[in-house]
């Protein structure tokens, strides 16, 4: 898509961050601008926006409109098994790890349309540890958590999620999870019995429990520095002692005070809370 | 152009061989950072600054999130991320959807780049199958800055630098052998030569 650079200024997409923090309460004002404005550019370019008034307005007027609004200007790209490697190492040492305590409690902040917690609910239940686990799968918008679900993701990509799969360790047959259905592939009832997909702002919501395992991976690339490090103390206060916490491949918490605490794991960026 | 003050290179096929020739001749003392976004399969992720940095004195590192742009130091935009350029000359990185099926997308780093750096930046498009880069030259041209492309004739798939000499007013068309130096004359020129 062209993209006109012109479009949009620096100043009109400030103009609409504060109208969301003042209209509807969210708060975006900590994330990167450049990913954001090209975002808007898209959407405003996508919808053929007459002039930047008429956009606003219905930003701000129409409910509809917002909510597609939240859901085009943040990134809900994601896949299962992505970083086969990263898959594979909660597979042979986390999760076996945490299937030695009576209860496994895990929190997936900014999960998106699902793929990553039903990864982790396939590999739990292949480690048989899917019936004392938890999973908390959470995303600041709504539209994306009744995606996630519905357990239905497009058949198209499962040839690439199998192969993924099968790279993080998997040795089952991919295609025994799920049903194929015209275009979708739905995948089985038991894989979402223990995920519970809510809302969750990490921008503005406080803890909401405390966690073995909290993973946000490729979420804190959109954020400013104060936000990284102000969600990293988050999950901080929310993981217990020896948890572990899981960030994206290009992500880190070195610059943050919380650092001290933790040990990373070799070769990922996964972190173990030592106290 | 009066200085420089950002040099952006993007490729497809065929357009390594070209940086590995390019590279050697680049000044150890060059007053703008080099960044380099090439289409690449994921997963190969560490060989290329290595391969690389074989081929230059200056520092060649895989880019960080909010890593700060410095003179002399050699980006390589990471595979499966598109990057981004902020005002405050940090880099960002982005996980959407891919653009001209590519994840990093040379228009992607363009577009950004141009309204950061405007008539500072120079941006120059080496050979490739697609015409992922034609439209951010595009747009560096709109904001001011210097478009250049890899002569067509020389490159190993002429398609990305052709387009973009079919679409954007191009400032320069270089052969591979006058690179190095051309990039070498931006970071030494002063503002009387202009």
């Amino acid at each position: 898509m062209l993209l006109e650079t012109f479009l949009i200024s620096d100043e009109q997409v400030e103009v609409l961050l504060s109208d969301l923090l003042e209209q509807y309460g969210y708060d975006f004002t900590g994330y990167s601008r450049a990913s954001l404005k090209r975002r808007i550019t898209r959407l405003y370019t996508m919808d053929k926006a007459v002039s930047f008034g008429e956009f606003r307005y219905k930003v701000n007027n129409d409910n509809a409109y917002f909510k597609r609004f939240v859901e085009q200007i943040t990134v809900n790209v994601t896949e299962m098994f992505r970083d086969p490697a990263f898959f594979k190492r909660l597979r042979e040492e986390v999760l076996p790890m945490l299937g030695t305590y009576p209860f496994i409690r895990i929190w997936l902040a900014g999960c998106s349309t699902g793929e990553e917690a039903y990864s982790i609910s396939i590999i739990l239940k292949e480690l048989n540890l899917l019936h004392k686990s938890l999973i908390y799968a959470t995303d600041l918008n709504p539209a994306v958590l009744e995606r996630a679900a519905q357990s239905m993701f497009g058949l198209s990509n499962m040839k690439q999620y199998s192969e993924n799969y099968i790279l993080s360790g998997g040795t089952n047959d991919f295609s025994s999870y799920y049903s194929a259905n015209y275009s979708l592939a739905k995948f089985n009832e038991e894989l979402k019995s223990k995920i519970i997909f809510s809302a969750h702002n990490l921008v503005s919501d406080h803890s909401f429990n405390e966690f073995q395992l909290i993973l946000c991976r490729n979420v804190l690339i959109y954020f400013d520095r104060d936000l990284q490090h102000k969600v990293l103390t988050l999950f901080d206060d929310s993981l217990e002692e020896l948890g572990y916490l899981a960030l994206g491949t290009k992500e880190t918490i070195n610059f943050s005070q919380v650092a001290k605490k933790y040990k990373r794991l070799d070769a990922e960026k996964i972190w173990r809370k030592m106290g | 152009m009066e200085r420089c003050e950002a040099f952006i290179i993007g490729g497809s096929a065929g357009s390594l061989e070209v940086l590995l020739k390019v590279l050697p001749v680049i000044d150890a003392a060059i007053k703008f950072p080099i960044v380099i976004v090439i289409h690449r399969k994921h997963g190969t992720d560490s060989l290329l600054p290595d391969l690389l940095s074989g081929r230059t004195g200056l520092q060649v590192k895989e880019t960080d999130e909010k890593e700060e742009l410095k003179a002399g130091f050699i980006y390589i935009a990471p595979s499966d991320y598109h990057l981004l350029i902020e005002r405050d000359h940090t880099f960002s990185l982005d996980y959407s959807e891919k653009i001209n099926y590519s994840r990093p997308s040379i228009d992607v780093t363009f577009q950004t780049a141009a309204e950061v750096y405007k008539d500072k930046l120079a941006c120059l498009l080496l050979s490739g199958s697609n015409s992922d880069g034609v439209k951010g030259l595009k747009n560096v041209k709109e904001w001011g800055g210097m478009a250049v492309i890899q002569d067509p004739r020389t490159a190993q798939v002429a398609y990305m630098p052709a387009q973009a000499q079919l679409n954007v007013q191009i400032d320069r068309v270089l052969k591979p052998e006058d690179m190095g130096e051309f990039i070498n004359l931006l970071s030494n020129r002063k503002p009387q030569n202009e």
